[in-house]
């Protein structure tokens, strides 16, 4: 019988790589009766889930938002450029 | 398409600075590395102009760029600060089961959570201090992993970490950032079973 400890690390493996079988069904059965790992995978999944969107770049052309250059770092990059 | 696609490099600051600089922001979490991280891969542009082809977007181009630069970092980082014992143990202290191995607290109630908290520059700000608060081990695997999209395989060539090794530092930082996410942002009640 798998231990929580066993399910969550299950959990993210199986977030990297197909797990064996026997494994994946231990752990689909322990799902089921445990609601604490069953939510620890809702959120491990959400939280991936909000981080793929994050990381798409947005429309380079499109109205910024978010961090910005410095005016600083602008200044210096744009004299680095003129002088490469 | 004809090389007659390329802008000005006159013009690359306004058009891709604040672009290539969150792109940065998100996957080195430092300010003043991301604006040299923006200037190294304009002059690499610069350098190589006669190489691009005009397949791709200019701006797709300068991103490929920079990710190699992210990629090197990460690389120098791993060489220079190789994996300690301590950052393959399985669990954050203190270890959140008990001596059988079951939540001696388990996860909280997240309530809603709504997928597009992508939006929200205050999350994004919890999370970019959460990551932080990973070893750079850690965060840098996290990174390459679940924000830049890599395979395992692809990481434990640039990290230079064995597979099984390399499961072990996600599934600890995926745990490390889960509860620090519900400590700053989700938590509103402790796990108490549910």
């Amino acid at each position: 019988m798998l231990s929580c400890k066993d399910v969550t690390r299950l959990l993210s493996e199986s977030m990297d790589h197909s797990l064996p079988l026997g494994k994946r069904v231990g752990v689909r059965l322990h799902l089921l009766i445990c609601r604490f790992c069953s939510r620890y995978e809702r959120q491990l999944l959400l939280i991936r889930e909000i981080i793929r969107r994050l990381a798409v770049p947005e429309d380079p052309s499109g109205p910024s938002t978010g961090e910005l250059l410095s005016e600083e770092a602008r200044e210096r990059i744009r004299i680095c450029l003129a002088n490469g | 398409m004809a090389k007659s696609a390329n802008t000005d490099p006159a013009e690359w600051v306004d058009r891709y600075g604040d672009y290539l600089f969150r792109y940065a922001m998100l996957r080195r979490r430092d300010r003043s590395a991301a604006e040299d991280l923006v200037q190294e891969t304009f002059l690499a542009a610069l350098k190589s102009r006669g190489s691009f082809s005009g397949n791709s977007s200019e701006s797709t181009w300068l991103v490929g760029i920079l990710k190699h630069k992210i990629a090197d970092h990460f690389r120098r980082q791993a060489r220079e600060a190789p994996l300690g014992d301590g950052d393959l143990r399985e669990h954050p202290d203190p270890s959140p089961f008990d001596g059988s191995g079951h939540w001696a607290s388990g996860p909280a109630d997240w309530g809603g959570n709504p997928a597009d908290l992508y939006r929200e520059k205050k999350f994004l700000d919890q999370l970019t201090e959460c990551l932080s608060g990973l070893s750079p081990s850690h965060a840098n695997a996290f990174t390459l992993r679940e924000i830049e999209g890599a395979d395992t395989g692809e990481i434990c060539k640039v990290l230079n970490v064995t597979e099984t090794n390399l499961w072990v530092i996600l599934h600890r930082a995926r745990m490390q950032l889960r509860r620090c996410l519900e400590t700053r942002w989700f938590g509103r009640k402790t796990g108490k079973e549910p």
